[in-house]
Parts: C-alpha cells; structure tokens; sequence
C-alpha cells in the first residue's frame, strides 16, 4: 500500500481527485475554485496602496483561499519529504530530456532543474528570466485574465465557460511561445 | 483559559453564520500532496507539455475537467444547498463574456508557465517541499499581480 503511495501517481488517480476539489468547493462555501485570488489577497493584506483592485475587505473575501494556500504550502511538505524519496527523478519522455539536455540542462533530478533553479543561479540570465520574469508573468497575467488554471482550465472549463476556453487557449499560446522560443534564448 | 478562549474566538467571528476555515486548509493539504505526487508542480512535465511529448499533464487536466463538470452537474440536478444553508450560485456561463482580457491575460500567464514551470497552486505545494528558490518565483508572482493592479486602468479589458 505505501509502495503504490510513494510512487508517482498516474494521471488517472491525480486527475480526477483535483477535479473533486471544485464540487467540494462549491457545496461546503458556494464558491468557485482558483488559487491565483490568493495572489491578490495577500496584495490587498499586505500592500493596498489605495489602488482600487486592493481595496475591499480580503480577510472577508478571502481567508478561504488563504487557508488553502496554506494548506497547499503543507501538502507540498508531506507529498515531498514524507512520501516522496530525495533521489526521486521525474519520468519525463525521453524525448523532452534529450531536447532539455541539448539546451544545456544536466540535472534532471527532483522537481526542476537544479541547473537553472537554484539560489546560486538566481541572478544568471536564465535563472532571473525563469523564475523572477516567470513568477512575474504568471502573477501578473493570471490576475489579468482572471483566472489561472484552475480557475479557467479546471472551473471555468466545468462551468461550460467560453470566456475560460478563450483564456486556456490564450495559456497554449504564451506557453509554447516560451517552451520552444524563449527557454532556447536564455538557457 | 477556556472561558477567555471562547470569548476571543466569538468576537473574531463577525457572523453567527461564519464557517469554518480547516476544511479549505484540508482541502490545501490534499491539493498539495497531489500536485507533488503527480508531478504536475515539476518543471520538467510543464515542458514535456508544451512540446506535446506526453500525454500525463493532459490527462490530468482533462480528468480534473471531467470529474469538475460531472460533479457541477449533479450539484445543479440535485438543487444541492451549501454546507451553510445556502443556495449555490454557480456563475452563468454567458455572463462574462470572451473579452480581450482573457486573450491578453491568458498569453501572459502561459508565457510566464512556460518559463517558470509552475501555475499559481503548484508555486506553494514546491516552497512546502522545501524550495526556497521558489520564493523568488513568488515574490516575483505577487510583485505581477501588484503591478497588474496599479495599470489596471490602463489597461484593455
């Protein structure tokens, strides 16, 4: 039993216990998923700055999601260090390692690429642009859009949104833009 | 102790009718746990996406949004009240119409996806699994979503 636990767990299990969590969310609070609100939240705690989008009462509006935040930050802990061994490698296709590979990736353990995301490396053009630039986009876009993939690819989709098929196909583009062009650039 | 305890818990709840905020942590735990143990929070399978070399982070998303819409559904059919008495609300499917701010906001938040190789939800499960590299990547997330707010106006929605 814990063998099957501490492996990876197949698409199949993963995807539909994520899919439980927007039925859940609606009946125990009548509210609709998305993570990327508690980006917002902790703007509106912590930084308002009288800017309209800042000013309303986010404890009111969302300590929910801030709990799952929370929450979230805790899971990672035990699905990384309990159930998880360090040494553990990410199955990716042999085809995505060699591409990574030809690009100048070399470690391919754990959950991303030491190589690139590490403190040491933060400040290298591929390291800043990965995750500095990253983070920045996927805030600032997620906010924009109204919605991240959770939000639009998960909820949005459940809810027969086309607004959320519209901004799941706008993620599509931005992100082989940045898989096939701008990884090769800085990496 | 205990009769202090209760009185400070009742002034912080504004409402007769507040609920409870462990549920949503619970349910934070459980998300975490699986965005780890699925790899869909690792950088590699974002990539692996994006080249369309295998069919793991589709067939999660795409289950997710199957059992989402079966569960809506049934939810509706039923007439289910929430946990709290209320009447669910689900948003109406037309009233937010395709703007250019899901164009636009969409293609930012996939090129930052891309780079960073993680969505909003999978940014907190990897700080628990002790990245602190992923701080950086938060931070950067947060100062987007400020900077985001500040030009709103400016902005075509």
């Amino acid at each position: 039993m814990m063998e099957l636990i501490t492996q990876p767990w197949p698409w199949y299990v993963a995807g539909p216990l994520i899919g439980l969590v927007v039925p859940f969310v609606y009946w125990y609070g009548g509210k609709k998923w998305g993570v990327s609100q508690s980006l917002q939240h902790m703007c509106a705690a912590v930084l308002p700055r009288r800017i309209e989008y800042f000013t309303y009462d986010w404890w009111k509006q969302g300590a929910w999601s801030l709990a799952m935040m929370l929450g979230t930050v805790a899971g990672g802990y035990i699905g990384g260090r309990l159930l998880s061994t360090p040494d553990d490698v990410v199955a990716i296709s042999p085809a995505t390692r060699a591409d990574l590979a030809e690009l100048g990736i070399r470690d391919f353990s754990g959950m991303m690429p030491a190589d690139v995301f590490s403190l040491e490396t933060l400040l290298s053009p591929a390291g800043f642009t990965l995750v500095i630039v990253g983070g920045f986009l996927v805030g600032f876009g997620a906010r924009y859009a109204n919605g991240c993939t959770s939000g639009h690819a998960i909820s949005g989709l459940a809810n027969l949104q086309l607004s959320s098929l519209l901004a799941v196909l706008g993620f599509f583009v931005g992100g082989l833009i940045s898989a096939h062009f701008l990884i090769g650039i800085v990496l | 102790m205990a009769p202090e305890a209760v009185v400070a818990e009742s002034a912080s709840v504004p409402t007769a009718r507040s609920e409870s905020l462990i549920p949503y942590f619970l349910v934070g735990c459980y998300l975490g746990i699986i965005f780890i143990k699925s790899e869909v929070a690792s950088w590699f399978r974002i990539q692996e996406m994006f080249r369309f070399q295998a069919f793991h982070m589709y067939g999660v998303i795409g289950g997710a949004v199957v059992v989402a819409t079966l569960g809506v559904l049934v939810l509706k059919r039923l007439g289910t009240r929430s946990v709290l008495g209320d009447e669910i609300v689900f948003p109406d499917p037309t009233d937010r119409s395709p703007s250019p701010q899901h164009v636009l906001g969409g293609i930012t938040f996939g090129l930052g996806w891309g780079l960073l190789g993680a969505c909003p939800g999978p940014i907190y499960a990897l700080l628990g699994t002790g990245l602190p590299v992923m701080l950086f990547g938060l931070g950067g997330a947060l100062a987007g979503v400020w900077v985001y707010g500040w030009l709103r106006p400016q902005l075509p929605h």
